[in-house]
Parts: C-alpha cells; structure tokens; sequence
C-alpha cells in the first residue's frame, strides 16, 4: 500500500515537469531565442535613446546651463516675449480657422455623396505632400510686391507678407489636413442615421449638429485640434519664408530659436526651444488620453 | 391618418428603385412591405418619412400634400434598421429626445418630459435600463428603445424599417407578437418593411408584395398566401413545387407527357405551373395528374419530404402527412389540390 502511493507521487512530479518542457517548447515555437530577444530589444532602446531622448535632454541641459535665473532671463527677453505672443496668436487663428475647415470638409465628404468627391479628399492632403518652403514661396508668389495681387494690395495698404497675415496663412494652410483627417473615417463610420432619426424627431438642422452629430465627434475634433496646435506652433519652413524675419515683429519661436543659435546665444535659444519641447511632450500626453476616448468611442459603435 | 402613394418614381443613377408605385394605406391599419432585397421597400418607407425625396409622384397624408413638408415637419415615427439610438445618450435621454427639440412654445417642461418618457419606457418595458446606455443594451432592448423614442413625439405615422431584421430567431418571434400587440393598443397606422414572408403574415393586416420597384400584389396574408396574383408571389410566399409546362389548346403538357389539369385562360405556348408542396397529394400509381418514383423520402416534424422523379421529366420536393407510407423506389401517382399556371416562361 505504502509502496503504492509513494508511486503514485513520483509518478506525478516527473509528469508535471514533462508538461511544463511541453509548454515551453510550444513558447519556443511562438517566440525567438532569448539571446535574440535582448538583442532586439536593446537595439530599439539604444536607438530611441540616443534619437529621442538624447536630443531632449540635451535642450533642457543647454537651457539651464547658465542656470535658473539666465533661463528665464532668456525668457523674458523682449524678443522672446514677442515670439511667444506671436506664436499664440497665429496658432489661436490658424487652429480656429481650421477647425471651421475640417468640420466643414469631414461633413460634406462623410456624409454626401457628389462627384469630384475622390478629388476632394487628395486635395485635403496636399499640404502634407508639398515641402513647407513651397507652400510658403506660393504665398510669396500670390502676395508678394510682383505676385499677382500684389500691385493690387500695395494700392489698398494691405500689409500680408511679412507680417501677421502671411504667417497665420502660411500657417493654416500647412495645418490644414489634421482636423480633416481626424473626422472623416470617423464621420464615415458613423454614418447619417442618427442624423436622420433626430431630424425625424423633430430636430432643426442646427439642433442636430449640436446634440448629435458634435457630441459624437467631440474627442475626434479635439484630436485633431490637438495635432493642428502642435504643428502649427512648431512650423519652421513655410513660416520661414513668408515671415521676413522682423526682430520683435514677426519672429515665431522656432524662426528665434534659429536666429539666437546663430547668433552662439546658445541659453537663450535653447531656453525658447524648450518651451516647444514642452509643448512636444503635453501634446504627446494628451494624445494617448485622447487616443483611448477614441477607440471607447469605436467599440460603443460595434457593439 | 391615412397615407396614399400615388405613382411613385424613384431612380438611383439607372436602377429604378419605385417605378410607378400606387398604395393606399388606411386609417389605423398595420402594413407589411414584403419583397426581396432590393426590391424598393426601403426607399419607399424612406420617402413616406421624408428621409428621401422621389423623382415623380404623390405622397399624401389625409388628403394634404406630404411631399411639400420636410421629414421635420412630418410628425413621422420612424425605427430604423440599426435602431440609430443615439450613442452618447442615455436610453432615458434617447426617448426624451424628440420632446426637447420641440420649439420653445409648444415644449413640456421638465416635469411633463419626465413623466411622459417614464410612461413611454413602462409601454416598452423597459423602464429598469433609462440610465443605462445603448451599447449596454441587448438587440432586443435597443429595438424596443427605438420604438419609444419614435412613439414619444405621438406621430402621426409609424414607420418601421426591417425591424426584427438583425434580432436572433427566438427573440425575433416574442417581438412580434409584441409589436402586434402594442399596435393594438396605440392603434397607430403603420408600416413595416420586411422581407421575412413569415414575418409579413404573421404581424400585418395587410401585405403588399413588391419586387423590382413595384407592387406585385396587396391583400391580407390569406389572400396572398393563397390567391397569389403574380408567379413571382406564388413563388416568393410559401414553398412551391414550380414546373415547366406547355399550353396547347387547354391541354397541359409536362415534357412529352399530357397532363390531365385545366389551363383555361391561359396563352397557348411555355407556361409555369406552381404547386404548394403540402398540396401534392399522393395517389396510388396509375391515378393522378402526375406519375413518378420515389427518390427518397426524409422524416422530420409534422410530415415527411420526398423527393419524386416525375414521368416526363424534373424532380421535385412534395410534403406528404407521416401516415402515408412512403418508400424509395415506390412508383405513385400526385394529384394537385390546387394549382395555378401562369403564362410565361
């Protein structure tokens, strides 16, 4: 009897052992060696740090390298203040006038069919296509002194390049496809039938867009305002171009933050491109908190 | 309230969705739109709401003029197929919807809103769940929800857009009885579109059979069912045996043989002759419009289905009660109880 059950133990141990080499080997099937694993991994950790973490340590580093008080110094300088306003402004414009745009452009290509309708949806992409400097040398060659309204803007004392309006331009028409891209796979998938049903019950046009069709989009638009905001406080290129480069006047961050480097003011323009950084990094922050009210918003509509 | 169509057209591109379409619905009445896919009793519903306009004729509504008021105007309940509740309200919010957009002059206040959505949602049974939201409803659920937020503007109409389309069987049968029912109690006209026959027979006063954009036949099930006035409502609404005859003279002739039925009426040449499966009945061989050989024979529910090879050419399927006794290889002969040929081929 004794003999029996001692078996019947060492019977099962050496049983699970086998079913544990079992599993393993089926995890071998599924996965690389482990040498390879720490391989992979280490090269992807290796590469993020030395192209993404680095350099943004590096920025805060060069900042504060003079310490706190030489960083907002730097801050404060009257150019710097300036840069900063201007940067607001012009994305508070260009972010607002696209808003406008892209609700516009989403709706009438998510939820109406009209030919030309294909064409339309490339045309929104263009500004991602096309190289900033391009986008911001049409604005030259459309309002500058013998652009083709040009002699016609001089005439009226219209001031658009090289001030506020070619950079909010320039600007807007670089953001242009983020808050157009955000909404219409998402309008799309929505359909027109809550639409519909609301305007049965009674609702008036306006009614509708404000109680259904906004409240179904709402992390969306601000997903792509979001992504609009970013790019448009960090544009270099088409801004660049259509700027002038006026000290004080219509210098963005980032064109200051160029001007300074060259200039071997090295806390001062790592100091403003700090500020971006930031600005980088709360952008980033609220994208996944934004990306996951999205994909809540995917699954509420599966189901 | 009572709804005429008359002489509906409606293109898409070049498909004819309502091509010349007449209908008249009456007073308090529960109409069925039976057809297959395609057949344009969507787009019909669709333009009784004024969800979609037509490119010619009338919609009436007590005699006025429907077409000239926008889907706003309409005072038209309508559920749709995916229920379209709205997503980011809850089921309470849903009903009350269509009492909040009211103009401010004529809204209720909150008071009467609350009441009368609670009400609403007691109708449907389904009070328990107001604060729940639509994806945390079941089919069935979100289904009755539609319906009471349809109900809660009291329209003048009820239109319902395949309404147990995307319900399982089981849950399917209980809302029928139940939108029956509550049709009953609310004695609402109102429309369905369906293309379950079933369904169609089941629930409806009235049926109208549509295919290809127009009505093949309007009556109540009985008559559709069995004075079907088209071959293709005979064909589509219950299960028939369809054979390939010739008319010569009012002989009926299946291949090379004669059969002994009447044809009067019915233009010399290619015809179909349309039989209803239980209506084949067996008959010992010899006797009979028909002779045949038993293929084989399948035993399930109330009868058993054989499968007969008939002298002259086709095989069909024939329901016969369990008692008889049938056997592969038996050579019997099938009398139609009733039948209809229609010219044609």
């Amino acid at each position: 009897m004794t003999m029996q059950i001692a078996d019947s133990v060492s019977l099962s141990a050496p049983d699970a052992r086998a079913r544990a080499h079992a599993a393993a080997a089926r995890d071998n099937l599924r996965t690389e060696p482990r040498a390879v694993r720490i391989v992979i991994i280490a090269l992807a950790v290796l590469f993020l740090s030395v192209f993404v973490v680095l350099p943004l340590v590096v920025v805060f580093a060069q900042a504060f390298s003079k310490g706190i008080l030489a960083y907002f110094a730097a801050l404060a300088e009257p150019e710097a203040l300036a840069a900063i306003k201007l940067t607001l402004l012009v994305a508070a414009i260009s972010v607002g006038l696209n808003l406008v745009f892209g609700l516009v452009a989403a709706w009438a290509i998510a939820k109406f069919e009209f030919p030309g309708k294909t064409f339309l949806i490339t045309l929104i992409d263009l500004p991602f296509s096309v190289s900033p400097v391009i986008s911001g040398l049409v604005f030259v060659l459309l309002f500058g002194a013998q652009g083709y309204f040009g002699s016609w803007l001089r005439d009226h004392d219209i001031q658009i390049l090289f001030a506020v309006p070619g950079i909010a331009l320039a600007t807007t028409f670089v953001t242009f496809p983020f808050v157009a891209r955000a909404l219409i796979p998402l309008m799309q998938e929505q359909g027109t039938q809550e639409e519909e049903a609301a305007i049965s019950l009674g609702a008036s046009g306006l009614q509708t867009f404000f109680r259904v069709t906004l409240p179904n989009i709402k992390w969306g638009v601000l997903y792509g305002v979001l992504l609009c905001n970013a790019r448009a406080m960090g544009e270099f290129g088409a801004v660049s171009v259509v700027s002038g480069h006026i000290r004080g006047e219509t210098n963005t961050m980032p064109l200051l933050v160029e001007i300074l480097y060259n200039e071997y003011q090295f806390v001062a323009a790592f100091a403003i491109a700090s500020l971006l950084a930031m600005l980088a990094l709360i952008t980033l922050i609220a994208k996944t908190v934004l990306e996951r009210h999205l994909d809540e918003g995917h699954d509420a509509s599966d189901h | 309230m009572t709804i005429e169509v008359r002489n509906l057209v409606k293109k898409f591109g070049s498909f004819a969705a309502l091509d010349g379409v007449d209908l008249k619905v009456n007073d308090g009445e529960l109409l069925a739109l039976l057809g297959p896919s395609g057949s344009g009793k969507t787009t019909l519903l669709r333009i009784i709401a004024g969800l979609d306009w037509p490119d010619a004729g009338e919609v009436s509504f007590n005699g006025e003029d429907a077409l000239a008021q926008g889907a706003r105007e309409r005072h038209v309940g309508f559920v749709f197929q995916h229920y379209a509740l709205f997503r980011h309200m809850s089921v309470f919010e849903n009903v009350a919807f269509g009492l909040r957009v009211q103009p401010r002059a004529v809204r209720k206040d909150e008071v009467a809103i609350r009441a009368r959505v609670k009400e609403l949602l007691d109708l449907v049974q389904l009070d328990w769940l107001a604060d729940r939201y639509p994806s945390q409803l079941s089919g069935g659920q979100r289904q009755r929800i539609a319906l009471a937020r349809a109900l809660a503007i009291e329209p003048r109409i009820l239109l319902l857009d395949e309404p147990f389309g995307a319900l399982d069987a089981k849950v399917r049968k209980e809302l029928r009885k139940w939108l029956r029912s509550l049709h009953h109690e609310i004695n609402v006209t109102s429309i369905f579109v369906t293309h379950d026959q079933e369904e169609a027979l089941e629930v409806a006063n009235r049926v109208v059979v549509m295919d290809k954009g127009r009505i093949e036949q309007i009556g109540s099930p009985a008559d559709v069912y069995d004075n079907p006035a088209t071959a293709f409502v005979h064909g589509f609404i219950g299960e028939s045996i369809v054979l390939p005859v010739e008319i010569d003279n009012g002989a009926v002739r299946l291949g090379d043989r004669l059969l002994n039925l009447m044809a009067d009426g019915i233009a010399p040449g290619t015809s179909k002759l349309f039989v209803r499966r239980h209506d084949m009945l067996v008959r010992p061989s010899g006797s009979g419009a028909f002779e045949g050989a038993v293929q084989h024979v399948r035993n399930f529910g109330p009868v058993q289905r054989a499968e007969v090879a008939l002298w002259g050419g086709e095989t069909i399927e024939i329901d016969a009660p369990r008692d008889k006794e049938l056997r592969a290889g038996d050579t019997i002969g099938l009398e139609p109880r009733r039948y209809r040929i229609f010219a044609g081929a």
